[in-house]
C-alpha cells in the first residue's frame, strides 16, 4: 500500500526523524490557515502517489499566506502529470503546506529489501534530489550500503559510517546518524516495504531534515496495523482495482482491448504475454485465485467488462483438480446474468474437459473453445479485430 | 532418481486439521506419498485421516520419524511454523502459505542460518517427484515420471509447462515450485544445482518472472557449471513497471526485475528462452533430441 508524503512524514516524526513543520490542506482556506500558522514563506506541495511532482508543476514556493492561497487554488484540482502518472495525470485533492528551509546540501537515504541477502539494506548517497535509479546507473560508487541485521537494526557505527561516507560535516554527523537509525525504527515498526528520504537535507545551520518522504507498506502485514489502514487513499487507486480487491481478485488495468481471466499470477502474466505475442494487446491482468468458483467468475466478468475498451475476453484456467464442467456452467451462467455480448474464448484444463467444452458450445452464447494457450491467444486476437 | 523428495520421504503436515491441509494431505496420500502424521497445537492425541495428530512438530518427529514437513498454516502463524519445523531438525520444509509478511521471512531467514533444513517456498505449489512423492497443492495426474527437472516461481504456470511436457510424452524427474515471494528458502540457483547433480535429470526447465534478479544469478551459475540443456521462460514481458503482478515478488522496481534483462542474461548463458509460454514443451523436446 502506498501512502502520501504528509502521512509518511508524520510517521517519521513519531519515530524521531526531523521533518519540516507542515500541515495537510484539502482546501484553499485550509492552506491559508496552515500558511499563517507556519508563518513566512511556505512550500505548497501536491499530494499524489507519484514521484516527479516538482517537475510537473505540483510543488511551488509562496512568499506568504496570500500567495499560498493563490497557489493552492491553482494546484488543487489540477491533473498533475509526472513521469509516473501516465499521460492522463492524477487529480490533486490534498496539499502539504510546509515551512521553507535554508538548504545547504541534498542527500539521499533509503531502505530496500535485498532478496539475495534475505534482509533489508540501508542506502545513503551524496546525490540527493535525483532519482536513485539514475544514480545507480550512472555513478553507482556514490551509493553506500549497510545491511540491517534482523533484531538489531542499524547500529550507530553503521549510521556514522554512512554519514561520513556521503560527506556530512563532522558537526552534523550525530544528527544525521540519529535520523538514519530512527528511519530504520520507523520502517520496522510499520512493516514498510520501501522507504525513501529524497532529499535528506543539511541546512545552512547544520541541521538535518527529511524534506521529502516516500513509504510503501507491506500489504501482507497490514492485518497487524489496523491504524495504518486508515491511511489508504482510494482516490489514488483505480476504482475497478479497488472493486476487484473487495472480492479477493487481483486485477490491474492495462490499455489494450483483450480482457483476460486467469487462475494464478504467473499464468495470468503469461496469458498477457501470449496475447501480445499473437499480435493483440491485453486489457488487464486478472488472477481469479485458485478455486475459480462460479461466483468468482461472475465477479471477475463484471470487473473486466467495466472497461469500455474490451473487445473480446480470454478465459485461461489451468485447474488440474478443478472440474471443467463446473467451471463451464459458472461461465455460462455469468454470461447469461450479465448479458455479455463480446466474444469469449475459453481455454480450460482439468478434469472433465470434454464435458465442459460441450456445455460452452451448446449454451447459445458467443463462446469459442480453444485447445492450449497458443490456439486461445490466436483465436481471441482474431475476434478482437 | 529425483531430487528432494522420493519414496523415502516421510511427510508430516503442519496445520493438519484445517480444511485445505486435509484436502491436500488426502490427495498426497492417494498419490502414494508416505504421510506419517500431522501437527495442530491443542489437538494432539486425536486421529485425522487415520493418522496421528501431535501438539508439536518435535513430538511428531519423535513418534513418526518424519523427515519432511508441509505447512498449511495461515500467514500470521506461518513463520512460527517454519521455525518450529527447522528446530525439529527436518531435512525439508515446504511452505505453501501465501501472504506471509516480509519482516517475518527476514526473521526466518536469520533463524535458519547455519541450520541444515532446506525450505521450499513460501507461497509455492510445492514439490513433486512424479510417481514417487507429491508434497503440495499441484494436481498429481498431469505429471509423468521421467528425466526433466522443472523449477518455477509460479503455480499454475508450472502446471502449464508440465502439462505440455506430459502431452509430448516427456516425463519429469522432480518439479519444484520455489514460490512467488521476495524472500524464499530455495532459489533458482539452489534448485538448478540439485538438478545438475542428479544423474537422472537430463534437461532443466526454468520458469521465472519479473521482479528481483534471481534469474540472472541462476543464469550466471548455469553458464559456469551446467552442461545439461536448459529451457527457460520469463512471465511478465508485458507487465507495467511499479505494479505488483499478483505475486508479492513480481514487481519491476527501481529499474530492476525487468523481463528483458532476465531474458538477455539467460540467452547469454546458453539457455533456450521461449518467446511464448505455449512452446515450453516443444523447446524441451527439441533440446533433448
Amino acid at each position: 500500500m502506498k501512502i502520501h508524503e504528509y502521512q509518511a512524514k508524520a510517521i517519521l516524526a513519531q519515530h524521531g526523524v526531523p521533518v519540516p513543520r507542515g500541515e495537510v490542506a484539502y482546501t484553499a482556506e485550509e492552506a491559508e490557515a496552515a500558511a499563517k500558522k507556519i508563518g513566512g514563506s511556505v512550500v505548497v506541495k501536491a499530494q499524489i502517489h507519484a514521484g516527479g511532482r516538482g517537475k510537473g508543476g505540483g510543488v511551488k514556493v509562496a512568499k506568504d499566506a496570500t500567495e499560498a492561497v493563490e497557489l493552492a487554488k491553482k494546484i488543487l484540482g489540477m491533473q498533475l502529470v509526472t513521469h509516473q502518472t501516465g499521460p492522463e495525470g492524477r487529480l490533486v485533492q490534498r496539499l502539504l503546506i510546509e515551512e521553507t528551509l535554508p538548504i545547504e546540501r541534498e542527500l539521499y537515504l533509503g531502505i530496500v529489501l535485498d532478496r539475495t541477502l534475505g534482509k533489508n539494506v540501508f542506502m545513503a548517497s551524496s546525490e540527493g534530489g535525483m532519482e536513485i535509479e539514475q544514480v545507480a546507473a550512472e555513478t553507482p560508487e556514490r551509493i553506500l550500503k549497510e545491511g540491517i541485521e534482523p533484531g538489531i537494526g542499524l547500529i550507530p557505527f553503521q549510521a556514522r559510517k554512512l554519514a561520513f561516507g556521503i560527506g556530512v560535516p563532522a558537526a552534523s554527523v550525530n544528527a544525521a546518524a540519529a535520523a538514519m537509525t530512527a528511519l530504520v525504527k520507523a520502517y520496522d515498526s510499520i512493516d514498510a516495504s520501501l522507504a525513501e528520504i529524497n532529499p535528506f537535507i543539511l541546512t545552512k545551520d547544520g541541521k538535518v531534515y527529511a524534506l521529502d518522504a516516500k513509504i510503501n507498506l507491506d500489504d501482507n502485514a497490514l492485518y497487524r496495523h489496523k491504524d495504518l489502514l486508515e491511511l489508504r487513499d482510494l482516490n489514488e487507486e483505480d476504482p475497478l482495482e479497488v472493486e476487484a480487491s473487495r472480492f479477493g481478485i487481483n486485477y490491474i488495468k492495462l490499455d489494450g482491448n483483450i480482457a483476460c481471466m486467469v487462475n494464478g499470477a504467473g499464468l495470468a502474466m503469461s496469458t498477457m504475454d501470449i496475447i501480445k505475442y499473437a499480435g493483440g494487446s491485453p486489457a488487464n491482468f486478472l488472477d481469479v485465485g485458485g478455486g475459480a468458483s462460479a461466483e468468482q467468475v461472475k465477479n471477475a466478468f463484471r470487473i473486466l467488462l467495466s472497461d469500455a475498451n474490451v473487445k473480446a475476453v480470454l478465459i485461461n484456467i489451468f485447474g488440474g483438480i478443478l472440474r471443467c464442467d463446473t467451471l463451464a456452467t459458472g461461465v455460462v451462467n455469468a454470461a447469461r446474468d450479465l448479458n455479455i455480448k463480446v466474444p469469449i474464448v475459453v481455454r480450460m484444463e482439468g478434469t472433465n474437459v470434454e464435458k465442459g467444452q460441450e456445455i460452452l458450445t451448446n449454451s447459445g452464447f458467443n463462446f469459442t473453445v480453444a485447445n492450449g494457450m497458443k490456439d486461445a491467444a490466436e483465436k481471441v486476437v482474431r475476434l478482437a479485430q | 532418481m529425483s531430487v528432494l523428495v522420493d519414496k523415502n520421504t516421510r511427510l508430516l503436515v503442519q496445520g493438519f486439521t484445517g480444511r485445505e491441509a486435509s484436502f491436500h494431505a488426502q490427495a498426497a496420500i492417494d498419490y502414494g506419498t508416505h504421510v506419517v502424521g500431522g501437527v495442530t497445537p491443542g489437538k494432539g492425541g486425536q486421529t485425522h485421516l487415520d493418522l496421528p495428530v501431535f501438539n508439536t512438530v518435535a513430538q511428531c518427529v519423535q513418534e513418526t520419524s518424519a523427515n519432511a514437513s508441509v505447512i498449511f498454516v495461515p500467514p500470521p502463524y506461518a513463520a512460527d511454523a517454519i521455525m518450529e519445523a527447522v528446530d525439529a531438525g527436518l531435512a525439508l520444509v515446504v511452505c505453501i502459505t501465501e501472504g506471509i509478511p516480509t519482516a517475518d521471512m527476514i526473521r526466518v531467514w536469520a533463524y535458519m542460518k547455519g541450520k541444515p533444513t532446506r525450505l521450499i517456498g513460501p507461497n509455492c505449489p510445492g514439490v513433486i517427484s512424479p510417481g514417487k512423492c507429491k508434497i503440495g497443492i499441484m494436481p498429481g495426474h498431469i505429471h509423468r515420471e521421467g528425466n526433466v527437472g522443472v523449477v518455477s516461481r509460479s503455480g499454475t504456470l508450472t502446471y502449464e509447462a508440465v502439462g505440455q511436457l506430459t502431452k509430448l510424452g516427456i516425463g519429469q524427474s522432480t518439479c519444484i515450485g520455489i514460490g512467488g515471494d521476495p524472500i524464499i528458502g530455495t532459489s533458482f540457483t539452489d534448485a538448478i544445482r540439485l538438478f545438475n547433480e542428479d544423474a537422472d535429470t537430463h534437461a532443466i526447465v526454468m520458469i521465472g518472472e519479473i521482479g528481483g534478479n534471481a534469474e540472472e544469478t541462476a543464469a550466471a551459475y548455469i553458464k559456469e557449471h551446467v552442461r545439461k540443456p536448459v529451457v527457460g521462460f520469463i512471465a511478465g514481458q508485458t507487465a507495467p513497471p511499479g505494479r505488483r503482478m499478483g505475486h508479492a515478488g513480481a514487481i519491476i522496481s527501481g529499474g530492476s526485475g525487468k523481463a528483458e534483462d532476465k531474458i538477455r542474461a539467460m540467452k547469454e548463458a546458453g539457455i533456450t528462452v521461449c518467446e511464448s509460454p505455449a512452446e515450453m514443451g516443444e523447446k524441451v523436446q527439441s533440446r533433448l533430441q
